[in-house]
């Protein structure tokens, strides 16, 4: 969550003098160029001030933070899976239906059956992979839009999770499985009134970045690659580490460290990596940005689209997982309308209606926008509509906003 | 003849952070046919989207006196009010419209309660038809018409508006030998007609043989106006090649010697070889390529010329991989031996590249950058367990950048960003990335400027002289004789001839070209 895309300024100096005159230390030149890019991360800093002053500080509370992790990192997990879709030039209507029913059909035999906790997971997760894979069938090999097999999807896996739950809530979930979603690691070094463990792994989560970072500069100087200049990168990595330690410290004095996030903290690194650096993440940016291009360099097009789609049920199985334990029982009408929470992220996320553009990182920062201003307005005892017109509204400018920017980078 | 219809004064324009144009002058007279002139990037469609209307006024510094009115357009419809309409290379109709439905789009017949008169409409519409020399009913979508009888709808759709000045931005790039001189001929008659005509265009001979009077602009700045004095002596050719060379030397600012770059060529042994290959429509009940059989050895230059619909790009795009047709059949042969090219990767995977005739839309992901491209066809080379190494990414297309002077500040930028010629570059340095025996060249040097042109040729000399093997398949004829070694005629899916290059002309080529249509009818 914490990997933002380093600004490109060149080198003053040093290896990579010979190399490219691209770069540019002019912080207001930085900030224009990656105006697209830096913009959500401002519009993120100002809604999270913003509630922190509407709410008198609620917001920012330890209790708070740790609410609005638990609350919202299922849309967090379809996000992920979404705005690979949605790069690919797809969508997947469905995952709110999906999520319904892996969470039903993990409910039937965990309590209905009482199987252990572990069997509902992998059952969850299997049927995610099935109904991923049916996606990606209908819509890799017999070539028909995303839009209408999952929306016939949403319909389908929706009348399935009525079959299988019998039109009842079942509850409540083992002890072990609820932890899962409401579980925390914590007490497990001590402590004075706060968790060491959870400041801990922040710290370590901070080292990791900043050697990383240094890692992959070093690898670019060595390839006289332009990059940015040393107090530029100390700076970010002294700014990403004061907000995570920050986060931590909230944490820490609440409840400890939530299972949740490290499953969502393993997830964002794993699929950031797969996106930018893996093969397939490129051959998904190639699809999308020019399908028929992508398919006259090789790429392997449908296998592509299947893939994506069953990494989208996979995913989907997970975020049931995490919402029946969350909810601690499966209901019929869980997940309603999580696809359109889980789309709104990647579009307010900066990916592009027409597919080829979108970062994991991004569409994660696009649900928190929208997870923060939601539980802001909550405090604030707004009322359900007018948080709905306002998040409305939020969709329809960012996308408006990116628009803008495009077309006035395209005029050019 | 020396009544001005336009004239634009000082046109500038400034872009964020470039000057598109700077100080432009144009004077063109009535009832004239005027070339305009300029490599990719020199602005001339930028000074027809001033004068269009796309720019509207205050967008730009200058003057523009119409029909001896000071004019300032605010749109499009402002330009066409006062009969001033542009035609865009990229032809703006409506597929499943109707032809007469495409003519009054946006200025629909009405009849009697403002519901539209269809029987007026396709009335009109084949008046305008007959007009333009177009034989079809009103009635046809135009999905079902040619390119180039598309564009001669384009110009009735013009005509219905009483245009006044007609602009034609590359009418002639996507069209045929035969086509292209029915539409100069129509030009032509316009022009006897009164209506005064404004034509962008890369080809010189055409420019040479029908404009009046041609701008030439480089820079974003005119050059020269050239009166083309010997344009009713189209026999007159020493004149015409000397106003030719001073248009080139006008659009590149300098002279080039000889326009195709010598080779020498070597021919080694076969690389690949094509047998009774034939290939199915993919929707209609018929062939497109017809028992087709060609080779082409270690370097050596082989062209495949042919009319549009004589099947060069489905025949090439076929033996990629299958990528065009059905029921394909046929046998592919890569240094004697047999291999299976059922898919792209296959194809790539044997050694085969296939660079298409239309890269914006199959060649380029123009939302992507530079870098992105390059290695888009072999990023198996970059990657190791499905890892890319983005570093080493790089590293090569700054290498491709440097090798094949694809002009841009950084190989970060986004590829839709640049001219036509650098696109080009980078879909070669695509293929050449990917490291292919044999490299089929689709309208390698389709849109692009003269300097960019004379660059790709010089890159395809030295792929020969590296060893590779190239097939190019290209609409002029001059191209193909200047560059190859040998050339295969196709016509209607057969291939109709094999001319080593030394004993054809165009004129043998084009009998070749045309003989099966000619047996056939």
């Amino acid at each position: 969550m914490t990997a933002t895309k380093p600004p490109e300024t060149q080198e003053s100096g040093g290896a990579s003098a010979a190399a490219l005159h691209t770069g540019t230390s002019d912080p207001r030149t930085l900030l224009m160029r990656n105006l697209r890019q830096s913009g959500i991360y401002v519009a993120f800093v100002v809604i999270v001030g913003l509630f922190a002053i509407l709410t008198d500080g609620v917001s920012l509370s330890p209790g708070n933070i740790t609410n609005i992790v638990l609350q919202y990192s299922y849309i967090l997990v379809l996000a992920i899976g979404m705005v690979i879709l949605i790069i690919g030039g797809h969508i997947d209507l469905s995952v709110g239906s999906v999520v319904a029913l892996t969470g039903a059909v993990s409910a039937v035999l965990v309590i209905q059956q009482g199987l252990p906790w572990w069997v509902g997971v992998v059952a969850a997760l299997a049927v995610g992979l099935a109904v991923g894979a049916w996606h990606g069938f209908w819509v890799a090999y017999i070539g028909m839009p995303a839009f209408i097999v999952t929306l016939a999807g949403m319909l389908l896996f929706r009348g399935l999770t009525l079959q299988v739950l019998d039109n009842i809530s079942l509850s409540p979930f083992p002890a072990e499985y609820q932890k899962v979603a409401n579980g925390f690691l914590n007490g497990l070094i001590g402590g004075q009134g706060y968790d060491a463990f959870t400041l801990l792994i922040g710290g370590i989560a901070v080292a990791g970045f900043a050697i990383s970072g240094y890692r992959t500069r070093t690898a670019r100087i060595n390839y006289q690659q332009s990059v940015e200049s040393f107090p530029l990168f100390v700076l970010r990595v002294l700014l990403v580490g004061a907000v995570v330690m920050y986060f931590a410290w909230q944490l820490a004095h609440a409840r400890g460290l939530p299972i949740v996030l490290i499953i969502l903290a393993v997830l964002v690194l794993i699929y950031g990596m797969v996106t930018r650096r893996t093969v397939f993440g490129r051959q998904v940016y190639a699809i999308g940005g020019n399908l028929s291009a992508a398919q006259l360099s090789g790429v392997k097009v449908k296998q592509v689209n299947f893939w994506m789609f069953v990494n989208m049920g996979f995913l989907a199985g997970l975020a049931g997982v995490i919402y029946s334990s969350r909810s601690n029982g499966a209901q019929p009408a869980a997940g309603n309308m999580f696809e359109l929470d889980a789309i709104a992220a990647a579009f307010i996320g900066g990916a592009a209606v027409a597919g080829g553009v979108g970062t994991v990182v991004g569409a994660m920062v696009g649900g928190l926008i929208m997870a923060v201003m939601s539980n802001g307005m909550q405090l604030m005892g707004i009322d359900q509509s007018v948080q709905s017109v306002i998040k409305g509204l939020v969709l329809l400018f960012a996308v408006a906003f990116d628009i803008y920017n495009k077309r006035r980078v395209g005029n050019r | 003849m020396t009544d001005v219809l336009l004239e634009m004064r000082g046109i500038t324009k400034t872009f964020p952070g470039v000057k598109a144009l700077e100080d432009v002058t144009i004077t063109v007279r009535r009832g004239e046919i005027h070339a305009i002139c300029g490599e990719n990037g020199a602005g001339k469609s930028t000074l027809m989207k001033v004068l269009s209307g796309v720019y509207p006024h205050g967008s730009y510094t200058g003057e523009i006196v119409f029909d001896g009115q000071p004019v300032r357009f605010g749109g499009i419809r402002d330009s066409e009010a006062q009969g001033v309409v542009i035609i865009h290379q990229e032809l703006a109709l409506v597929p499943y419209l109707s032809i007469a439905e495409n003519i009054f789009l946006g200025n629909e017949k009405r009849g009697r309660g403002g519901l539209i008169d269809w029987n007026l409409a396709n009335a009109e519409a084949a008046k305008l038809l007959a007009e333009v020399g177009l034989d079809e009913n009103p009635v046809a979508p135009v999905i079902t018409l040619g390119v180039g009888k598309q564009q001669l709808v384009e110009i009735a759709k013009a005509l219905s508006k009483e245009v006044k000045l007609l602009i034609l931005d590359e009418p002639t790039a996507a069209l045929n030998d035969v086509d292209s001189a029915h539409l100069l001929d129509l030009l032509r008659r316009l022009r006897d007609r009164g209506i005064t005509c404004i034509m962008i265009s890369h080809k010189l001979n055409e420019i040479t043989a029908i404009a009046d009077s041609t701008t030439v602009i480089r820079d974003g700045r005119t050059v020269e106006t050239i009166e083309m004095k010997s344009k009713d002596a189209a026999l007159d050719t020493p004149s015409q090649n000397a106003t030719q060379a001073r248009i080139i030397r006008g659009m590149v600012g300098r002279d080039i010697d000889s326009f195709y770059p010598d080779r020498e060529s070597t021919p080694g042994e076969e690389v690949l070889r094509i047998e009774d290959w034939t290939v199915w429509h993919p929707t209609q009940d018929r062939k497109v390529v017809d028992g087709a059989a060609l080779n082409v050895r270690a370097g050596e230059v082989v062209g495949i010329a042919g009319l549009m619909g004589a099947g060069r790009t489905e025949l090439a795009m076929s033996v990629f991989g299958r990528s065009y047709g059905r029921d394909i059949s046929g046998r592919i042969f890569m240094r004697g031996k047999e291999v299976r090219a059922r898919t792209v990767a296959e194809a790539i995977g044997n050694g085969i590249a296939y660079a298409t005739e239309d890269r914006k839309r199959y060649g380029l992901n123009l939302i992507a950058d530079v870098c992105r491209n390059i290695s888009a066809a072999a990023l198996g080379k970059l990657s190791r367990g499905g890892w890319v190494n983005g570093n080493e990414e790089v590293k090569v297309a700054e290498q491709s950048r440097r090798d094949m002077n694809i002009k841009t500040s950084t190989v970060m930028a986004t590829v839709g960003t640049l001219s036509g010629g650098n696109q080009q570059k980078v879909v070669l340095s695509k293929w050449l990335f990917a490291d292919p025996d044999v490299l089929i060249l689709d309208e390698p040097t389709r849109g692009i400027d003269v300097g960019a042109k004379f660059e790709i040729y010089t890159i395809i000399n030295k792929l020969v002289a590296q060893g590779k093997a190239v097939i190019v398949i290209s609409s002029e004829l001059p191209e193909l004789l200047g560059m190859c070694d040998r050339v295969y005629t196709l016509s209607a899916g057969r291939i109709t001839g094999e001319l080593p290059v030394r004993e054809a002309t165009q004129e043998s080529l084009m009998a070749l070209m045309t003989k099966e249509k000619e047996l056939a009818g």
